[in-house]
């Protein structure tokens, strides 16, 4: 079972909360021409790195807010957590 | 290759079967090779096996990093169906079904193919509607499918709850009379033995690590045991896609996760057919062994650890008992899980790619299984001829970017949640 330190619960059981994908992943900017390519980039494709990833969990069961979560993917082993607009290195 | 028959079984017998040849070679790696076959899975011991039988590519090497049946081929629960209803899935998974009939005649190995039927449970009207037209869309394809009512599925499955105090009430199910199942590690031993006998070299505890690309065409792959040359690869690597794909610099709509599944004690003669929970993720047939076999959702994020956590499992059953109650008493004796490639739209991908030489067989998220031998039939065709089967010709990489979708559940970009 995972245990992951929600920034603002503190440490709370994997059933509390849902997963929300990749966090790198950006929206292109509003207000300038977007290629098709950047539209397939932002919607499908996708790094799926072995090792370490940077995501997004929601604590749906505590205080349903958003952040992100650096984890492993190769060992769950989960390295930190960050508030949505923290610096994330 | 001696041919296995009750004769050769009774004569081995009398030696106390000692003498069996081995199934498949051991043989190191050759310089070159016309094709090369990257992941001893399924699909790729398969799609070896048809590019030497029925495409005359005889020089071929399928090199795998760990074992044959390592991998997925031997971690799934054996499900066979073609109870689709895009006309793309529909035609392919069919084919599919159809060559599972005589399969084990043909690879002259017994895959315990079981056409015990399977049965969709729906627990609304609003669902058995959709059902309906699931069916439907079946028969115009010229698939079996029928309809069934809650009593006829009770003549089916009388141990379901159907008490006045069932949480998810059954109104009736979509009923595949062919589907079934085939024993997973039959499958991929039937495929090595059956393409090593076609002169294939199946190189086992060889990893690929990287590819030798010049000018935008292939020219020879690294591996742990040294440089291979080759002017045409196949990936077949399921879970590990991106991470080869990375070394081709292509990035692709795919994420890796984990899914479960878990047998309990085996207990006598209770359940048929293969029997799916409508109201859930929650799935379940009885091996010969008399196991029951059950599995259910994703483990809900990115993952390469070919394990799970617990929570998954304990939802899973919690549902199977919701629909079983008798299963509560079982002890459960395992549980394990493999490494998906989760394909954006929940469609797989058999391609080739904008490297010259290098053909994409991924995408095949939980149901790769029953696809065994038309993947392996129609990458094969994609291979050697450098264009699609009919079959595989609507599962193109740039349907991401044209917008030709296959997405049966609508569920969108969120692998995790299928
Ligand atoms: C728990 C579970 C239940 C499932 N249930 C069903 C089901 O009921 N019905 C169904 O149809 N499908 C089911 N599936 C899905 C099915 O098992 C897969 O879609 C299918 O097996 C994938 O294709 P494969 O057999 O070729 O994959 P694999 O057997 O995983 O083959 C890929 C191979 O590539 C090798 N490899 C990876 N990287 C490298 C490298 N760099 N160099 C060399 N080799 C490499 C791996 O070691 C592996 O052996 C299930 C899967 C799981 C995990
Ligand atoms: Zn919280």
């Amino acid at each position: 079972m995972l245990e992951i330190k929600c920034p603002y619960c503190g440490r709370r059981s994997q059933n509390e909360f849902s997963y929300g994908g990749d966090a790198t992943v950006k929206r292109p900017k509003l207000n300038k021409d977007i290629s098709d390519g950047e539209w397939d980039e932002f919607i499908y494709y996708r790094k799926n790195p072995r090792g370490i990833h940077l995501e997004l969990w929601h604590h749906t069961s505590g205080c349903r807010q958003w952040f992100k979560v650096k984890r492993d993917t190769s060992t769950h082993e989960i390295v930190k957590t960050f508030m949505i607009e923290e610096e994330s290195q | 290759m001696k041919k296995y028959s009750v004769f050769s079984l009774i004569k081995n017998a009398f030696n106390k079967h000692q003498d069996w040849d081995v199934a498949w070679r051991d043989p190191e790696p050759k310089k070159e090779y016309d094709a090369i076959i990257i992941g001893g899975g399924g699909h790729g011991l398969a799609t070896a096996y048809y590019l030497a039988k029925e495409y005359e590519i005889k020089n071929i090497a399928i090199l795998e990093k760990g074992w044959i049946g390592g991998g997925n081929i031997g971690r799934n629960t054996t499900i066979l169906r073609s109870n689709y209803m895009h006309d793309a899935n529909n035609l392919f998974y069919d084919h599919g079904m159809q060559m599972w009939k005589d399969l084990s005649q043909e690879l002259n190995y017994n895959v315990m193919y079981s056409p015990r039927g399977i049965l969709n449970l729906a627990h609304s009207d609003a669902q058995l509607n959709a059902y309906s037209r699931r069916g439907n869309s079946m028969r115009l394809n010229g698939i079996e499918a029928s309809l069934l009512g809650r009593e006829e599925v009770r003549k089916i499955i009388p141990f379901a709850d159907f008490t006045d105090n069932a949480r998810f009430p059954i109104f009736g199910g979509l009923m595949q009379s062919i589907g079934g199942t085939a024993r997973h590690d039959a499958v991929a031993w039937g495929y090595a033995r059956a393409a090593d006998d076609l002169g294939v070299d199946i190189i086992q505890h060889c990893e690929v690590t990287g590819f030798d690309i010049v000018n935008g065409s292939v020219q020879g792959v690294q591996t742990s045991r040294g440089f291979i040359k080759t002017n045409k690869i196949g990936l077949c690597v399921a879970g590990s896609t991106s991470i080869l794909a990375e070394k081709l610099n292509m990035s692709l709509p795919i994420e890796s996760h984990v899914l479960q599944a878990c047998v309990s004690e085996p207990v006598k003669p209770l359940l048929d057919g293969v029997v799916t929970f409508g109201a859930g993720h929650f799935y379940c047939s009885q091996s010969d062994k008399g196991e029951m076999v059950m599995g259910g959702d994703l483990d809900g994020y990115n993952s390469y650890a070919q394990r799970g956590n617990l929570p998954t499992i304990q939802h899973v059953l919690t549902e199977g008992v919701a629909l079983f109650p008798n299963l509560s008493r079982l002890k459960m004796l395992r549980s394990w899980g493999g490494i998906m490639d989760m394909s954006m739209d929940g469609s797989p991908i058999i391609d080739k790619t904008h490297i010259e030489g290098v053909y994409l067989n991924c995408g095949w998220c939980y149901g790769g299984f029953k696809a065994t031998p038309v993947s392996g039939l129609t990458f094969a065709h994609t291979i050697a001829t450098g264009e699609p089967h009919k079959l595989n010709a609507p599962f193109k990489l740039d349907r991401f970017h044209t917008g030709h979708l296959i997405d049966e559940k609508g569920l969108g970009t969120k692998t995790w949640i299928s």
